[in-house]
């Protein structure tokens, strides 16, 4: 093994956020469109000059999502093993809620009956706004610890319930994460529409894009007032063999804002989230769309570090027996595992973004309501 | 605390969800392939009627491919939700191949696909060709990696277990890449899957002919199909051998079970073609045996034994006995990881720790256990034979009327004579769903075969599930059952249409049933060279 078992662990720390990023920005932008269905589109054909903007894409998009639940697997089987089986009804409305999707794109416009369509426009609308509220809930009840803990043999056990789930600070984390992914594929679609689609999709954009700035600002100042953060009280070796009950930790008022004090260079997390929002919101308003949606991805990347960045070493904190948190030092795999993954990721992450690049450049290009007449055996 | 009913609960949820989403991949491995041979002759002969071919038999595979999606990202899942303990115990070995499998595999198969469906009108003819071989090589290393995870399910090599992170832990990424229990398995898997795939395409075509309509698209649908598939059904015959003699090596519980045999026989033993197994008896009635068959089939000798269930279980209770001391020594480890004593016992007795958990079923205290629980996990140690005799032995028999099948079928399209044969046609057409029948018989050989285990002689199957209560999967397990049996109904009507429709669904205006279409003289025009440069 020719790397560090330290450095290693805290290198998935970031992969795992880049691929939470890759996931925002790809299939966050096709559930932003999904989100926005019902809405932009009035009519039939404008609803399928919607679809097919994320039409080639977004099962390509959806890897993202799947293939961080595999990484979190490999790299951080504890984390995998527990907050998916306590976050159990979460994760299963999650997984119904995406049922939608591959069904709703591929049968949509096979049939020609205008309650079938309509319905499926719902499915779409349910597989896109669900998960991207859930993801901001999980993420705010991570931020305030979690009911769990570990049995001698590590075994997990979850003892909140689904509603405990479902508290004020969650449900505005949830709030940040669909107004974003919402912005984001507003920018989308401004990218690649036209005419009334395209003047709903920026409105969406302004709208979302404010709310989203509000929340996360919202957010923000409630952890510095009012939450809780964890600390580990006793001494870390982060490169010992991971043991997640061979710690102790307290929660303490402001822990979640002390690694900007120590390192005051990930301020620009934050700061990133606030400019990428405003600077897409002003790229919007003045009819800048690809611009804007890189904007609004630069927004993801300072939000989700933020929550990241504030929470580190911790990735989910216990509240009911704070020693059983698990952080990126304890929850993670074997050095070999890690290392043999570190170069599974490192290869092949950026071939996956030249051949993505490639299929959007290929597809690039407005999607008109005559484009759909004119494919409406082919087109979704 | 888990009850029993818990862990049947998830094992029926996960039987019901791996079941399902198994409905949809064969289709999926062996039609990419279909689609991409087609699609070369396309190219290469430039004849339109192959690039409808194309479309149409996408159409249908597209149809196939969006429940083949939605299904497989419950599998994703389910792990976590509904086996921490599993995910927690083996994912440091377990997670490598799946998390591999999204970036190597999925990615690839997955975004290609937008560009198979979309990209006709904006890709040059080869551009698009690349582009559904790439779809079908994404798909088929998607099941190299589920099957290198799946085989080490049933062959758990390269990995130790650590007491300080209570888990198994990987010591050698290459053995788990070049397990022989995966290798055997992938290959055998996907020849279901071109065996499925061919017999679907073969089927649909039949039909078409016994209707007289869409001659043309139908017959060369019909020979690439039977080529394919004869190729396809040979091999996984062979190759499912193969599998057979890799059980023989890491499962012989799976393999006695399988074949009911309650007694060790002198070698070479012979292959019980049929028989009655007894669970309460531990012997089969009517047995019709063939001599030798099984001792060559499973050992490749005339010598080797294969060892019964009788003396299996003896030697199961050996390794019961010395695990209750590994896992005694384990727990006082947890205690105090500075007891010397204990290492060494852990150490001494470290590869049977597995079956000492065994006992965990029947007490807490497994250091106590009477002789009764080891007897009685000694014979859980075994699956029941009555189902794993039987299932697999219509699996095999179904594997071997594909290769009639298609050997007749590709015997009569050599000889040009297949579109008279109605009888040949009606067989292909009533066979349709055999291949999928077939291949679910497969994975319950191989999954319950591997029972009581998880991972074979590691983690028992009881000791790997979530901590949830008996409610929550009453919830989840009707949720399932209620979208699964909606989004079925919804994928085979539409299959249905799309089927019965055939070519003409594409709107080109030259097949069966649309308007203006010059029925089969105009079709005959389509199957020759196009001289124009290629667009719609």
């Amino acid at each position: 093994m020719i790397i560090d078992y330290e450095i290693l662990k805290l290198v998935w720390w970031g992969l795992v956020g880049v691929l939470l990023l890759g996931f925002a920005v790809m299939d966050g932008h096709d559930m932003g469109v999904g989100t926005l269905l019902p809405f932009v589109g009035k009519t039939d054909v404008e609803r399928r000059v919607v679809i097919n903007t994320v039409g080639p894409h977004w099962d390509g998009n959806q890897v993202w999502f799947i293939t961080g639940g595999g990484a979190i697997f490999a790299a951080w089987p504890l984390v995998y093993a527990t907050a998916f089986s306590g976050f159990y009804i979460a994760m299963l409305a999650v997984l119904w809620a995406l049922f939608f999707r591959p069904v709703g794109f591929d049968y949509r416009s096979k049939i020609e009956n205008s309650v079938w369509r309509k319905s499926w426009d719902w499915g779409l609308f349910v597989g896109g706004a669900v998960p991207a509220l859930i993801f901001g809930v999980a993420f705010g009840n991570l931020l305030q610890g979690v009911p769990f803990h570990f049995e001698s043999d590590l075994r997990p056990v979850y003892t909140g319930t689904f509603f405990g789930l479902l508290n004020p600070f969650a449900l505005l984390a949830g709030v940040v994460s669909l107004s974003m992914l919402t912005f984001h594929g507003a920018n989308y679609l401004m990218i690649r529409t036209e005419g009334d689609i395209y003047a709903r999709a920026r409105k969406a954009s302004l709208i979302f894009g404010s709310l989203m700035l509000a929340a996360f600002a919202g957010a923000g100042l409630w952890v510095a007032a009012g939450i809780d953060g964890y600390a580990v009280t006793s001494a870390v070796d982060p490169a010992a063999l991971p043991n997640p009950l061979d710690k102790t930790v307290e929660a303490a008022p402001g822990a979640w804002l002390a690694n900007y004090a120590k390192y005051p260079a990930t301020l620009a997390l934050p700061a990133l989230g606030f400019l990428g929002g405003l600077l897409g919101l002003l790229l919007a308003w003045r009819n800048r769309p690809t611009a804007a949606f890189w904007s609004s991805a630069v927004a993801e990347l300072g939000v989700i570090g933020t929550a990241g960045v504030s929470m580190f070493p911790f990735i989910m904190p216990s509240s009911s027996d704070p020693k059983s948190s698990l952080t990126v030092w304890d929850a993670v795999s074997s050095h070999l595992t890690l290392e043999i993954m570190f170069y599974a990721a490192v290869i092949f992450t950026p071939i996956i973004i030249a051949y993505t690049a490639w299929c959007y450049k290929v597809m690039s290009g407005k999607v008109t309501t005559q484009f759909i007449e004119a494919n409406d055996h082919s087109a979704y | 605390m888990i009850t029993e009913e818990v862990v049947d609960l998830s094992r029926l949820q996960f039987a019901v969800t791996a079941f399902y989403h198994f409905l949809f991949v064969p289709l999926t491995l062996g039609l990419t392939f279909l689609l991409a041979i087609m699609e070369t002759v396309y190219v290469m002969t430039g004849k339109e009627i192959y690039r409808d071919m194309v479309k149409f038999w996408g159409k249908l595979f597209g149809i196939n491919f969006a429940l083949g999606v939605t299904t497989g990202i419950t599998m994703e899942f389910e792990f976590g939700t509904n086996w921490a303990y599993y995910s927690h115990y083996v994912g440091d070995i377990f997670g490598a191949p799946l998390a591999i499998e999204g970036l190597m595999a999925f990615f690839l198969e997955s975004t290609f696909i937008g560009l198979f469906f979309f990209g006709w009108d904006k890709l040059s003819k080869r551009q698009h060709l690349m582009v559904t071989y790439l779809t079908a090589i994404g798909s088929n290393l998607s099941a190299v990696w589920i099957l290198i995870a799946n085989g080490w399910m049933q062959n758990p090599v390269g990995a130790e277990f650590s007491y300080v992170t209570m888990r198994m832990e990987m010591t050698s990424f290459f053995d788990l890449l070049f397990n022989p229990a995966a290798q055997a398995k992938f290959v055998h898997t996907v020849s279901a899957g071109y065996v499925t795939a061919s017999m679907f395409v073969l089927g649909i075509s039949s039909w078409y002919l016994l209707k007289g309509r869409d001659v043309e698209f139908a017959k060369r649908s019909f020979r690439i199909a039977a080529a394919f598939g004869l190729a396809s059904s040979l091999s996984v015959i062979v190759l499912g051998d193969e599998s057979g003699y890799a059980v023989t090596e890491h499962q012989q519980t799976k393999l006695a079970a399988m074949e009911g045999m309650w007694h060790t026989e002198p070698a070479p033993a012979g292959f019980t073609l049929f028989g009655i197994p007894d669970q309460e008896a531990r012997t089969n009635h009517a047995e019709v045996k063939i001599p030798y068959a099984l001792g060559l089939i499973a050992t490749r000798s005339v010598t080797k034994e294969l060892p019964g269930i009788a003396d299996l279980e003896l030697q199961a209770a050996e390794r019961i006995q010395h695990g209750a001391v590994a896992v005694g020594a384990l727990e006082r480890l947890r205690r105090d990881s500075g007891d010397a004593e204990a290492k060494t016992l852990l150490e001494a007795n470290k590869a049977d720790l597995g079956y000492g958990l065994l006992l965990r079923k029947y007490t807490q205290n497994v250091s106590q256990a009477t002789p009764e629980m080891v007897a009685q996990a000694a014979r859980d140690s075994i699956p029941k034979v009555a189902p794993m005799f039987w299932t697999f032995r219509s699996m095999v028999a179904l594997g071997f009327s594909f290769l009639v099948l298609f050997g007749l079928a590709f015997w009569h399209s050599a000889k040009n004579t297949f579109q008279d044969k109605r009888w040949l046609l009606r067989w292909a057409l009533w066979f349709i769903p055999m291949p999928w029948i077939a291949s679910e018989l497969g994975w319950f050989v191989a999954e319950y075969g591997r029972q009581p285990w998880t991972i074979h002689g590691v983690l028992p199957t009881h000791l790997s599930t979530s901590t949830l209560s008996a409610d929550s999967l009453y919830f989840s397990l009707g949720g399932f059952f209620l979208f699964y049996t909606g989004l079925l109904i919804t994928e085979l009507y539409l299959m249905f249409k799309y089927a019965r429709r055939g070519p003409g669904s594409l709107g080109t205006g030259r097949y069966h049933g649309e308007q203006g279409s010059g029925g089969p003289l105009g079709e005959k025009a389509l199957a020759a060279p196009i001289k124009t440069i290629e667009g719609n």
